[in-house]
């Protein structure tokens, strides 16, 4: 008798989720919307901080999916809480009856062209740093060409009320700074400046990675939020802020302008919590138990939550928010269904 | 010319197009560590000659950093070479040495 484990969404939370509760001995079924799995990662380049390229943790996270069901192009139908479980319907027509399910939708990007002033989308060579990571994959994209003067913007769609995002995105800061070094390194010729409001180095080696950029690549950091880009005849971006630190006005001439989209919930995700009642937070991620001491739980008997859907993670906190996750559910399973609790006793006493 | 009564003050915004970049590599070159402040204001807070005179470090470089020399000079002009400031950067730059380099290449030595 193994209790079934139904996890949404596959990026690296869900994935290391379903590897950790298969090797616990669940029937895990893994659901993934897009076509491969992987999630954001698929679509990142190098990672922060060390330039660890991306494929490396996605195909550790890949190796350990043996066993686990996994339905790609898959989305939810509809979600029903029985009595002790779920019943669920996927697009794909199939019905699965899930003891636990574990919400691990991940995040938005926000939509930079919202941020009108900023002209994404309107001007040639403004794009986000979701275009820039893509580009360092491909290294094609017709509005890098072989840019003298490179801007980043950070805190777009993040500590911003009125685009509805008053929240922190917290990697944007550390991946602006990879970022610009990186574009040194593509052109090492290139200015790079980096208009921020506060600079967020949180995590271990962070700080490193900072000096690095002010030491080794030279990366400007001028301290004042851009308040508006215009693009002049050439096709090259004329850049306003105020340098706070000087209380001045600051402009000056760019020929790239890399805007720092901030994370957002998942409208995916959203619509998964409206089938099952459940309010979001403020922010527009889900709401946990209890924001200290029960983060993996969702405000509903058996259902768990992983990842960035509670709130903007890096890739290593999503995977330890997946473990305490998985663990979380076997607590639950264990507490709830008697014969998983002496099938547990059984393989305990006979080793 | 004829005189209006008035006159147009000139712009104080910072134009990072015009930076002199020649001067100031000239700079990082003699003191590479000055790429590594980050503009905390330890220095500035130390500084004794900051309480009698418009004398900051951290001012000083931030201006350079938008290319105002003459306003980086006049920041460090009652600068006394105590050294106070370079015992408590975090970042362990050499700041006295900083000062005299600063002064020498943007004229005032």
């Amino acid at each position: 008798m193994k209790n079934n484990v139904l996890i949404i969404g596959g990026g690296p939370a869900g994935m290391e989720a379903s590897a950790q509760l298969q090797r616990l001995g669940y029937n895990v079924i893994l659901i993934e919307r897009e076509s491969t799995l992987g999630g954001h990662l698929n679509r990142w380049d190098r990672l922060f901080p060390e330039g660890v390229p991306a494929s490396e943790p996605l195909e550790a996270l890949m190796k350990n999916m043996n066993g686990v069901k996994c339905f790609t192009d898959t989305e939810i139908q509809s979600i029903n809480r029985l009595d002790k479980s779920f019943n669920v319907i996927l697009s794909n027509g199939i019905t699965v009856l899930a003891d636990a399910v574990l919400i691990a939708c991940g995040f938005d990007l926000f939509d930079a062209s919202r941020k009108e002033e900023y002209g994404y989308g309107i001007y040639d060579h403004v794009i986000t740093n979701a275009d820039l990571e893509a580009w360092f994959q491909s290294k094609s994209d017709d509005r890098i060409d072989n840019p003298k003067r490179v801007g980043f913007v950070h805190c777009v769609g993040s500590r911003d009320e009125k685009a509805g995002c008053r929240g922190c995105s917290k990697v944007c800061c550390v991946t602006a700074v990879k970022e610009a070094c990186e574009i040194k390194e593509a052109f090492p010729d290139a200015q790079v400046y980096c208009f921020y409001m506060d600079l967020r180095m949180f995590g271990r080696h962070y700080e490193d990675l900072y000096l690095k950029a002010q030491k080794d690549y030279g990366v400007r950091f001028i301290r004042g939020r851009v308040s508006e880009v215009s693009e002049n005849q050439d096709r090259s971006l004329l850049v306003k802020a105020e340098d706070t630190l000087s209380s001045k006005p600051v402009q000056i001439t760019l020929d790239l302008l890399v805007l720092m989209a901030g994370m957002r919930h998942s409208e995916a995700g959203r619509r998964i919590a409206d089938m099952l009642n459940l309010a979001p937070e403020d922010d527009g991620f889900f709401a946990v138990r209890n924001n200290l001491t029960a983060n993996q739980q969702a405000r509903m008997p058996g259902l768990f939550l992983a990842g960035a859907a509670t709130g903007p993670k890096t890739l290593p906190e999503s995977l330890a928010d997946a473990r305490s996750a998985a663990a979380a559910i076997d607590h639950y399973l264990t507490d709830i269904f008697p014969q998983t609790r002496k099938l547990k006793k059984l393989v305990k006493k006979n080793g | 010319m004829v005189d209006f009564g008035f006159s147009l003050s000139p712009s104080s915004r910072i134009d990072l197009d015009e930076f002199d970049r020649k001067t100031f590599d000239r700079l990082l070159a003699l003191e590479p560590d000055a790429k590594k402040c980050m503009e905390c204001g330890s220095c500035s807070a130390v500084c004794t000659a900051s309480r009698y005179t418009e004398t900051s470090v951290r001012r000083a470089l931030h201006a350079l950093r938008n290319g105002c020399g003459a306003q980086a000079v006049e920041e460090l002009k009652g600068c006394q070479f105590c050294g106070k400031c370079t015992m408590v950067c975090p970042r362990g730059i050499n700041t006295r040495h900083l000062i005299l380099s600063i002064l020498k290449i943007y004229g005032a030595l």
